[in-house]
């Protein structure tokens, strides 16, 4: 069933505005059989195409059991995804994937989670937040992270706030401009990290957002003793191929559609950070 | 480097390699092989001898390409031209598919190419390891490209040993030449009076059984040997060991990427010349009417300002930065990625840069020269 190299047209079901940039889309193959037979695990993303404009790497947010549909949530950033936005239910796009290696699943059994994001939503995140929490009794405790610019910025308000309540599941966020009822922290992700009461030996790490914040994240979880091991982040690149065959995603010798784009820290020490590479 | 191959030749004549050629024209394989064309080697179709390069030399020097007439009849006494093989299965531009818009939304429709038997006549060492290598790109375990393997899987391969190198060759020291040493189906040496001729695989053996062969005598075969030493010999260039090239990683930093940017234009020259770079990227062309549109797949470089684009921002946004992705990821990230490194020697880089940047000079200078990060 897995053809990478052409798309395969999905219906829309379901579309949400998340924010005034942000939406989601429910999909579904028109191809039953496809549709049934399509599998993925969190952090993996699809090639979401749109008729005669071209094709973007979107993260799959819903959960891999979830057999009927797969939901994808864009952000509004060129003409692509310019135009998705204007899509409707019943409307049509071509996908190919899944693609690319997603988020550590087994080496975080037992294990407590802590998750650093930044950025407006980061998509791949939400996707392993919302697995772990449905599995919660495999993992111990759950750390959630989250950066935002500006308050207004904040998207799944409501889900942070439904997660903070879980048994277990620690939810701090930090507006770098906070606004009058942000309740939460104001300043940048990374001053949250000293904040939380790390158990090291059996705590695994998930990041993901702009490259700097993570730089940031990974050098203070270094500091604190964290191994590299222990470090994973998705990277972003842009993408063509999907495969690993086009050459635009190479991160060193990594392809990030195809080695990644969850990487672990240990993988990438040689690169990351350096500018321009 | 002397021949490696267990090849064991037989002697024809030149005249021999028309009834060869004439075989396969007849057998209904498009036939490309080397001609002078616009002061350049170039592959065109051929179907008799008489419009291969008789006599012809190259000149090759960082930034400098010149054909020049000696006075003998070899026909294969040139290195070569700014491309062979990688065009024949990876095109340089190709539809992949094509969408139409319907009633109900969009239809898909993969779009292959038509192909040919495709003879190659005059195909050096450094371009068949370059192939193997694309080989192993584009035929991965996991995801075999259709449209690669639809044309590679159409070519017969003739192969001729190096007799003389060019002055921008090193391939000596990348172990792919002068001498061929496997990936192709016939192999010819070039004599002064004639060609020693062997097959290497099952597909070539048919093709030679009836020509007008004798049997090597031992000044042709040591004549054969001694002038790919020769050749090997003559180069004055070389590139370090690989495991020398994996420290490249450790010179992210290092000053001479900068001064690579004042010189370099980032045109996408050495990219287009080389035989083992394989970026592409897709388009969508859509028609004027609106209603359908083709999804084109063209060779890109890591030289052009959108092969990084991520929408908002260029992850290399400097020329610096491009060069030292093309450099670290030809000579360091391919031994991860392949087993080897990505540079097979043929020197087409160093030729075909408008400004004459020297692969090999830079990857000495910023390998031995300190760190002199900045």
């Amino acid at each position: 069933m897995f053809d990478p190299h052409v798309p395969h047209l999905a219906i829309i079901d379901k579309r949400v505005q998340e924010s005034p940039t942000i939406f989601s889309l429910r999909l579904q193959y028109e191809d039953t059989d496809r549709q049934e037979a399509f599998e993925f695990a969190p952090g993996q993303f699809n090639m979401v195409s749109l008729f005669g404009v071209g094709e973007v790497a979107i993260s799959i947010v819903n959960d891999p059991e979830d057999s009927h549909f797969f939901d994808h949530t864009i952000r509004v950033v060129g003409r692509v995804t310019k135009g998705l936005e204007k899509l409707q239910p019943g409307d049509r796009v071509g996908i190919r994937g899944p693609f690319g290696r997603g988020w550590p699943i087994d080496e975080a059994m037992g294990q407590d989670v802590l998750l650093v994001t930044g950025g407006l939503g980061c998509a791949p995140l939400v996707s392993v937040i919302r697995y772990l929490l449905r599995r919660r009794d495999h993992f111990g405790h759950i750390h959630i992270l989250q950066g935002v610019k500006h308050a207004d910025d904040l998207i799944w308000r409501e889900q942070y706030e439904a997660w903070s309540k879980d048994h277990g599941v620690n939810v701090l966020l930090a507006a770098d401009v906070a606004s009058r009822d942000w309740p939460w922290q104001q300043g940048l992700v990374t001053e949250l990290i000293n904040q939380v009461n790390l158990r090291l030996e059996r705590t695994i790490t998930m990041l993901c957002g702009p490259e700097m914040m993570m730089l940031a994240a990974i050098a203070q979880l270094r500091e604190l003793g964290l191994a590299d091991h222990k470090i994973w982040l998705s990277m972003e690149r842009n993408m063509h191929c999907g495969y690993g065959q086009c050459g635009h995603c190479q991160v060193g010798p990594h392809f990030v559609c195809k080695d990644g784009p969850v990487f672990c820290y240990s993988e990438l020490a040689d690169f990351f950070g350096a500018k321009g590479f | 480097m002397p021949a490696r191959d267990n090849r064991r030749p037989a002697y024809i004549s030149r005249s021999s390699l028309q009834t060869l050629l004439d075989r396969l024209v007849s057998a209904g394989y498009a036939c490309l092989g080397p001609t002078a064309k616009d002061g350049a080697i170039q592959y065109q179709p051929i179907n008799n001898l008489n419009q291969l390069p008789r006599g012809l030399r190259n000149d090759q020097e960082p930034g400098h390409y010149r054909l020049r007439q000696a006075d003998d009849e070899r026909l294969f006494a040139w290195n070569h031209g700014p491309q062979v093989l990688k065009p024949l299965c990876f095109a340089p531009q190709e539809v992949v598919w094509q969408e139409r818009q319907t009633e109900s939304g969009m239809s898909v429709k993969q779009s292959m190419p038509a192909t040919k038997p495709t003879a190659v006549i005059g195909v050096r060492a450094c371009d068949l390891a370059a192939l193997k290598i694309q080989d192993q790109h584009f035929m991965r375990k996991d995801s075999t490209d259709p449209h690669y393997q639809a044309r590679r899987d159409q070519l017969l391969l003739i192969g001729v040993d190096c007799a003389e190198s060019a002055q921008t060759c090193f391939c000596a020291s990348t172990g792919d030449g002068p001498a061929l040493d496997g990936g192709f189906d016939i192999g010819l040496a070039e004599l002064a009076d004639g060609f020693l001729i062997w097959t290497a695989s099952a597909r070539g053996t048919p093709w030679i059984e009836e020509l007008d062969q004798q049997p090597a005598t031992d000044d042709q075969l040591a004549e054969m040997l001694q002038a790919t030493e020769n050749a090997a010999a003559g180069q004055s260039r070389h590139l370090p060991n690989e495991k020398k090239l994996t420290q490249l990683y450790q010179r992210l930093g290092h000053s001479r990427w900068l001064d690579l940017s004042k010189r370099c234009l980032s045109c996408g020259n050495c990219t287009s010349v080389c035989p083992t770079c394989f970026c592409y990227s897709y388009e969508h062309h859509t028609a004027i009417t609106g209603d359908s549109a083709e999804v084109v797949r063209s060779w890109d470089s890591c030289f052009s300002a959108t092969h990084s684009e991520m929408g908002s921002f260029q992850v290399r946004s400097g020329i610096d930065q491009r060069y030292r992705q093309w450099a670290t990821h030809k000579l360091a990230g391919w031994q991860e990625q392949f087993g080897r490194s990505g540079c097979v020697g043929c020197g087409r880089c160093i030729s075909w840069c408008p400004v004459g940047i020297d692969l090999t000079e830079e990857v000495q200078v910023i390998l031995n020269e300190g760190s002199r990060d900045v």
